[in-house]
């Protein structure tokens, strides 16, 4: 089957039924979204599909096949981190960091829409998202910078 | 060009005196010892040839080729590269505690070169010296003093090197962004070219001139994650992330409850799928595969029967510590006055607190890759302990400790939960037999259900005031949480207290700041009912009974801060709790509301005060704090382990709930830098405030008093 992801076109051979997630870290060696809970719960495997924050290990990848797949990997255009990667960067918002592809994730998926979250708005849209660590007021002061 | 080596005067610079050719050791061609390297060298100082090469794990050279220099000497610790790059070397591991930033700030304040030019090789039991692990606070106090030491002494070195070379005196040299200046000729020697890649092995000077913290320029400073960018991009590789080549991914069979025996199992289904391999011993099964999810269907078509044993439950779980628990020992005839102090007393509160097992939830869980070659074995793994696991894994091959090389990836977190290998056993027995790399990942699910919990513990505090309002006695047994945070801070008569070990149903260990979370609420919750008890102010009665100014001091501050003593709106109450676990202190406050008409309980806000001596970098040390405190949050209110006969009923992210984004108070923390006070480890302490503080706010706000954690499990219930 076709995906396409990052800008990129791939050729997959795996059962429709395979997690995205797999294919992702498995196949295509495309390492940045993590497994953390396996029942899309704590947010450390969102990506974008169709712009929107997603649970990749509980996403069959036969039904991404027509839709435009980003991960963390594809955020970066030319060198340059998206702005929510910056803002992440420059308010440390992260100490272990497993969680923050996610976070960055759903992150993009929530400033795409709305650009300027009040705080109960990033807290509603990262509610899926667990930091372990707690770093939770430092990414609430992140979103509210970029 | 390397803007370190600019001058044309450095390049014709050479030492041959302190480089005879009996002193170099081609340590890529031949085995060489520690023995023999330094019965080769002999005595004295001396400059050996080492690795030029870059030490991070995928470029090291094998175990076989490994130099370890006496840890006595600058080299064991750092080495200046020929271009100027510096590798620091530590034992101690990055679980996101930022001690890579903070390590590399002190090697670059001692050492006087720029932060970007440090790199840290961490946790490699082949490349780095011997260390017993990263836990109970000890990398600022104890790391942090002896790199500092070892980079103050390379830069004496240094100078007096390029003494030599200018042939000037070196009090009239600088050390400054990796070069020596000459002041007065304006001169400079950049460090890689004076010391050419070559190992320094002199010895640490004990007594050296270190920098006083109000002397800090790069130490003490807010310096962002080090390599930052590679965690915002995806790029760095945890261990779930690493591959090798030719390698396979493996799977384990797990018995359906503790204690379980196998009684039958078939695994010819399993055995009959293509590019799996089935591994059988007496004691173990599991399965490899090219990938993952093969892994995990092959595992499926095992059948297996288990004989399972009747096990204590959740509901049965403090009678049982209490019946299975060994005396904790010493005198007794402190008890006996302490009960009498009591008995006679008209002030007087008994409590018993009940503390449930909670899980550490590493979002990371257990990973491992094996990798075995001509009977050595090299294993990445996330643990606390590398040395340990390498002491493990020789243990349980019959292997010497030089055969097994432990690598320890920057990792998805521990919190005190990965001091123990068992994902780099099973990868390394299941790689032994199939003869390729072998990745394990645990699930969440064997993440809960097979590593370890924070202790649960029984707590029995029996206190007792005298007429003018002091503590007379206070008797106080903890049964199998530990002892961690037991002694009491305040000045009291006669003191009984004692840690009583005993049996645990579950499987328990380290947590971070161990049983002082339990220790220390338990103490403070007695507290704070005494002061009630009196009809005086929780605050003013602590500070009555506490002589230790740094207690006073974060007290006060948080109390300040916080407004202590302030309105409050009505259903509202304010708590207030502190604590001293290893060598810093921690106050917090907590404003609650419960509304009568709904029966919500809301944690409005906290705010705390934290002193851990001169402050490293004030952001990350924020970042700890904070992060403690909110992760208090969790074991505060509703974490608990539920489990029956054996197994663990809530073993997902769905059934143990951990803090999320709407669990965060407003949190206000005032960090206290005490610049003349070394600086302590600050990864526990701040956690120990948040549920005593919170139970208090309770009691405060409905007269509720509650004496057990987590304290709301399933909503705030009045009596």
């Amino acid at each position: 089957m076709k995906l396409h992801i990052n800008g990129n076109e791939y050729d997959i051979d795996t059962p429709e039924n395979t997690s995205l997630l797999d294919v992702l870290r498995i196949h295509l060696k495309l390492t940045g979204s993590k497994y953390g809970c396996g029942e899309g719960i704590c947010g450390a495997c969102r990506v974008l599909i169709d712009g929107h924050a997603t649970a990749s290990c509980i996403t069959p990848v036969g039904s991404v096949q027509h839709k435009e797949v980003v991960t963390i990997e594809g955020l970066a255009k030319d060198g340059r981190l998206h702005p929510v990667q910056q803002a992440f960067l420059d308010e440390d918002a992260f100490q272990c960091a497993y969680c923050t592809s996610g976070m960055i994730i759903s992150a993009v998926a929530l400033t795409n829409k709305s650009p300027k979250p009040s705080r109960q708005e990033i807290i509603d849209a990262m509610q899926i998202n667990i930091c372990r660590c707690c770093a939770y007021p430092r990414i609430i002061e992140a979103i509210s910078n970029v | 060009m390397d803007k370190l080596t600019m001058t044309t005067m450095e390049n014709s610079i050479r030492y041959p005196e302190e480089t005879p050719d009996r002193l170099r050791i081609a340590t890529s061609s031949k085995v060489v010892t520690r023995r023999n390297f330094f019965r080769l060298l002999g005595g004295g100082i001396a400059v050996a040839l080492s690795q030029s090469c870059v030490y991070g794990w995928s470029d090291a050279p094998p175990v076989s080729e490994q130099l370890a220099a006496d840890e006595n000497t600058i080299a064991a610790w750092i080495h200046i590269h020929e271009d100027g790059s510096v590798s620091v070397f530590t034992g101690k591991v990055e679980v996101g505690q930022n001690i890579r930033t903070s390590l590399a700030q002190v090697v670059a304040e001692e050492l006087a070169v720029p932060i970007q030019h440090i790199a840290l090789i961490m946790g490699d039991t082949s490349l780095t010296p011997y260390d017993a692990g990263t836990f109970g606070s000890r990398t600022t106090p104890y790391m942090g003093p002896q790199l500092r030491k070892a980079a103050a002494s390379l830069r004496e070195a240094l100078l007096e090197k390029a003494a030599k070379a200018l042939k000037v005196p070196a009090t009239a040299l600088r050390a400054e962004a990796g070069k020596i200046v000459d002041g007065s000729s304006g001169k400079t020697l950049a460090y890689g070219t004076l010391t050419r890649g070559e190992k320094l092995l002199i010895p640490i000077n004990e007594a050296v001139t270190l920098t006083a913290a109000e002397q800090w320029t790069v130490a003490g400073t807010s310096i962002p994650k080090i390599n930052g960018r590679d965690f915002v991009t995806g790029k760095h590789q945890y261990t779930s992330d690493m591959v090798l080549p030719d390698m396979v991914y493996g799977k384990i069979l797990r018995p359906p409850a503790y204690g379980a025996t196998l009684a039958a199992v078939d695994v010819t289904k399993a055995k009959a799928m293509p590019h799996v391999t089935v591994v059988q011993t007496a004691d173990f099964i599991g399965v490899t595969a090219p990938d993952p999810q093969t892994a995990a269907n092959a595992l499926a078509r095992i059948a297996a029967q288990w004989n399972t044993t009747p096990q204590p439950s959740k509901a049965e779980l403090f009678a049982y510590l209490k019946d299975n628990a060994r005396h904790g020992g010493g005198d007794e005839d402190d008890r006996q006055e302490a009960r009498r102090l009591f008995e006679a007393s008209t002030h007087r509160l008994e409590h018993r607190v009940e503390v449930q097992y909670i899980a550490h939830v590493p979002l990371e869980p257990r990973a491992a890759i094996a990798e075995w070659n001509d009977g050595q074995l090299t294993v990445w793994t996330g643990t606390q302990r590398p040395f340990g696991v390498q002491e493990e894994l020789a243990g349980a091959f019959s292997l010497a400790k030089e055969q097994v090389r432990v690598i320890m990836p920057d990792t998805g977190s521990a919190y005190g939960g990965k001091h123990s290998g068992e994902a780099a056993l099973e990868a390394a027995r299941l790689a032994k037999v199939v003869g390729k790399p072998v990745k394990i990942v645990w699930t969440r699910e064997e993440e809960f259900k097979w590593a370890y919990f924070r202790p649960a513990g029984l707590i029995e505090v029996a206190a007792a005031l005298k007429d003018d309002g002091t503590i007379a006695s206070w008797e106080f047994h903890n049964y199998n949480s530990g002892n961690a945070g037991i002694d009491l801070p305040y000045e009291a008569g006669v003191k009984h207290i004692r840690y009583h070990p005993s049996r645990t149903p579950l499987r328990q260990g380290s947590y971070r700041a161990l049983a002082a979370t339990a220790n220390v609420f338990a103490i403070e919750c007695m507290v704070d009912d005494l002061a009630r008890l009196l009809q005086r102010d929780p605050l003013e009665f602590r500070l009555s009974q506490l002589t230790d100014v740094r207690m006073r001091g974060v007290l006060t501050a948080a109390a300040d801060r916080f407004g202590w003593g302030g309105k409050k709106a009505p259903g509202h109450g304010f708590g207030i709790a502190c604590g001293f676990v290893k060598n810093s202190y921690i106050a917090t406050c907590a404003e609650v509301a419960y509304g009568q008409a709904n029966g919500q309980l809301e944690v409005v806000r906290l705010v705390a005060a934290y002193d851990c001596g001169a402050i490293v970098n004030p952001k990350h040390l924020e970042n700890q704090v904070l992060g403690a405190i909110l992760q208090g949050l969790g074991g505060a209110l509703f974490e608990a382990i539920d489990f029956k006969d054996g197994r663990i009923l809530n073993p997902t992210l769905s059934t143990y709930r951990v803090p999320r984004f709407a669990d965060i108070p407003p949190l206000d923390i005032v960090l206290i830098d005490q610049k003349d006070i070394p600086s302590a480890g600050a990864g526990e302490t701040p956690i120990v405030g948040t549920a005593p503080a919170i139970r208090n706010a309770i009691a405060d706000a409905t007269g509720v008093r509650l004496h057990q954690l987590p304290l709301i499990p399933q909503g705030l219930k009045m009596n």
